[in-house]
């Protein structure tokens, strides 16, 4: 399967650029579906972003985050051609995780 | 609160110590001293995103509450068309950032997202979020072991014409 994660990273300088968006229902367990039974809540609740071994930006997530998440921020001490590691894990146990070399 | 003159050194330290009393009383946590929460450690704060309110679950992620700062830059369109997905950005010009978390009062749980920032990393997200209706949006950004916020109105607008 394709990975549920699309990222681009990248360098200026010291500083790296992070967009990432993510594909995830992200229900909120409020909304019924068409028969009137509700859809049980199912979102994201931990994304990860590692970079030379450290963590440099970790999200927590509640319902609230729009589906199909998109996130951006930068951090410095990277360089191009780095690896970005990034994964995430929600309510019902799943995760995905994948890298992208920094541009 | 202290109103230190300087001309008494012993005064003044009675103060400062009464002062950092008041606030591990205040803080009633089971980690002491430990600053505030939770930025540090490494668990997802599920009781913080169970609150309904606003104010409740800033005391559960914190266990303090914050100050307006002009220094939090928290950008959101003033009319949301689609309430399902708001562009919000923060950014601040504070020192020592630990994390940086949005509340949307009117929503069933005001905790929308709460983010990590390690040393090295920007202090500045944007992200997306959802909106149940009007709402006042709050930014929360941890700075050197303080809480500054800023807030603002987004109106979501229901069914459509932007009116």
């Amino acid at each position: 399967m394709a990975s549920s994660i699309r990222v681009r990273a990248t360098s200026n300088g010291d500083i790296t650029e992070v967009q990432t968006l993510i594909q995830h229902p992200m229900d909120t367990g409020l909304v019924k579906d068409s028969k009137g039974e509700p859809i049980p809540a199912h979102f994201i609740q931990e994304l990860k972003f590692e970079c030379n071994g450290r963590d440099v930006f970790v999200a927590d997530w509640g319902t609230a985050v729009s589906k199909d998440p998109y996130v951006k921020f930068s951090f410095k001490g990277a360089k191009k051609g780095d690896e970005l590691k990034i994964s995430w894990t929600d309510n019902k146990g799943a995760s995905d995780t994948t890298t992208a070399k920094i541009a | 609160m202290t109103t230190t003159t300087g001309a008494h050194p012993t005064r003044r330290l009675i103060l400062q110590g009464a002062a950092s009393v008041a606030l591990l009383g205040l803080g009633n946590l089971p980690f002491g001293a430990a600053p505030a929460r939770a930025a540090a450690n490494d668990k997802y704060p599920e009781e913080a995103f169970k609150q309904k309110n606003e104010a409740d679950a800033i005391k559960a992620l914190y266990g303090r509450t914050a100050e307006p700062s002009d220094k939090v830059k928290l950008d959101a369109p003033e009319i949301a068309e689609n309430g399902g997905v708001v562009p919000i950005s923060v950014t601040t010009s504070l020192d020592k950032v630990t994390s940086i978390s949005f509340f949307v009062a009117e929503n069933p749980n005001a905790l929308a997202a709460s983010y990590r920032i390690p040393e090295g990393t920007i202090p500045a997200v944007a992200n997306r979020l959802k909106m149940a209706k009007t709402t006042r949006l709050t930014a929360i950004v941890e700075a050197d072991g303080k809480l500054y916020s800023a807030t603002k109105e987004v109106k979501v607008t229901v069914g459509g014409c932007g009116g």
